[in-house]
């Protein structure tokens, strides 16, 4: 089954009909994917410029590390359920929507480069924890972790708005492409 | 003028009407405006986490609250210069949205609280501050910010 045929199923269900047709439950679930950010992104950013050495310069890096954890995970679960749950209720736009394909995108390069920060840099910790400006690498780290999630931001409220929806063509070649637009689907 | 008039003036205003006849500009305005709001939620969360020992007990109060500042007031200007273009561009649907009008309540209640009463606790000698006032505190500060941040996303809601 492929991607597209999951979603098409997905739209199909019960479920994702009763979520995308009800008022209050979709703007509920919106509210928390949107609100949850604080939680999430504001922990984030704040390591990210302690990363760049930007704002508390004199809180060893591994103590915000291992406080603020709790917090992000937690956000990034919330983040992660209510964003699924949105996801079902419009499965098929929005795996057509290249705003929301960008996102993914990001979303993997923002995993990458966690990964590349704990098996590199993160390692020796110990040598620059108390640093007020932290070494370049690390200061690299926060930086694009800032862009990127800026970058997810942006993509993911863009996803509300239908400018190179599939079923609203004549759209430029290359969006046809991006959003994996099949023919026939300006009629639906 | 009345407040009336006020927000008519600002819905016809040529800030408001190029907004408004942009495709592009009300979506990247927000999309600055929901950046502003990580960026506060984290510096407004950093201090009330502290205040309530539930992150960063090891660090004075007032260290953490004094390196948020900057970040604090920073997203504010952020947030305030972006809100303000958002509400030029439909200030009418705003004059009539029960949400507008609780949101600015909270804002007005949230900076006036954060910098007066809040600022105050933070600053004091730590080891005189009562732990139930920095937890009351907290708390207050979180109610009103998520008071701000539920209003904004509820004005959306027509």
């Amino acid at each position: 089954m492929s991607l597209f045929s999951f979603c098409e199923w997905l739209a199909n269900t019960t479920w994702s009909t009763a979520l995308h047709e009800s008022t209050l439950g979709y703007s509920f679930i919106e509210s928390v994917h949107v609100l949850t950010l604080c939680l999430f992104l504001g922990t984030v950013v704040m390591l990210d410029l302690r990363l760049l050495g930007w704002t508390m310069r004199r809180t060893p890096v591994s103590e915000l590390m291992k406080q603020f954890m709790p917090w992000t995970v937690t956000g990034f679960v919330i983040m992660v359920i209510s964003g699924l749950l949105l996801f079902s209720a419009i499965p098929v736009r929005t795996y057509q929507s290249v705003f929301f394909r960008g996102k993914l995108l990001m979303l993997v390069l923002a995993g990458i480069n966690v990964w590349v920060f704990h098996s590199t840099v993160y390692r020796n910790l110990a040598a620059w924890d108390l640093d007020p400006v932290p070494p370049k690498r690390a200061r690299i780290a926060g930086c694009l972790s800032l862009i990127l999630w800026g970058g997810i931001v942006i993509t993911g409220r863009m996803i509300a708005y239908n400018w190179f929806d599939c079923d609203r063509q004549p759209q430029p070649a290359i969006v046809n492409i991006l959003a994996g637009c099949r023919p026939g689907q300006e009629e639906n | 003028m009345s407040l009336l008039h006020f927000f008519m003036w600002c819905e016809n205003s040529a800030v408001g009407d190029s907004i408004r006849s942009s495709t592009w500009l009300f979506p990247v305005i927000e999309a600055v405006h929901l950046l502003g709001l990580a960026l506060i939620g984290g510096a407004v969360l950093v201090v009330d986490l502290r205040l309530l020992r539930l992150a960063l007990r090891r660090q004075p109060v007032a260290q953490v609250a004094r390196d948020a500042q900057p970040w604090l007031i920073g997203s504010l200007i952020v947030m305030i210069v972006t809100g303000s273009l958002l509400f030029m561009s439909e200030a009418m649907k705003c004059y009539y949205h029960p949400a507008f009008w609780e949101k600015m309540t909270s804002l007005f209640l949230a900076i006036i609280f954060t910098f007066t009463i809040q600022r105050k606790a933070i600053l004091s000698d730590e080891n005189r501050l009562n732990p139930v006032w920095a937890r009351t505190v907290a708390v207050v500060s979180l109610a009103l910010w998520s008071g701000v941040g539920i209003g904004g996303r509820w004005i959306g809601f027509s």
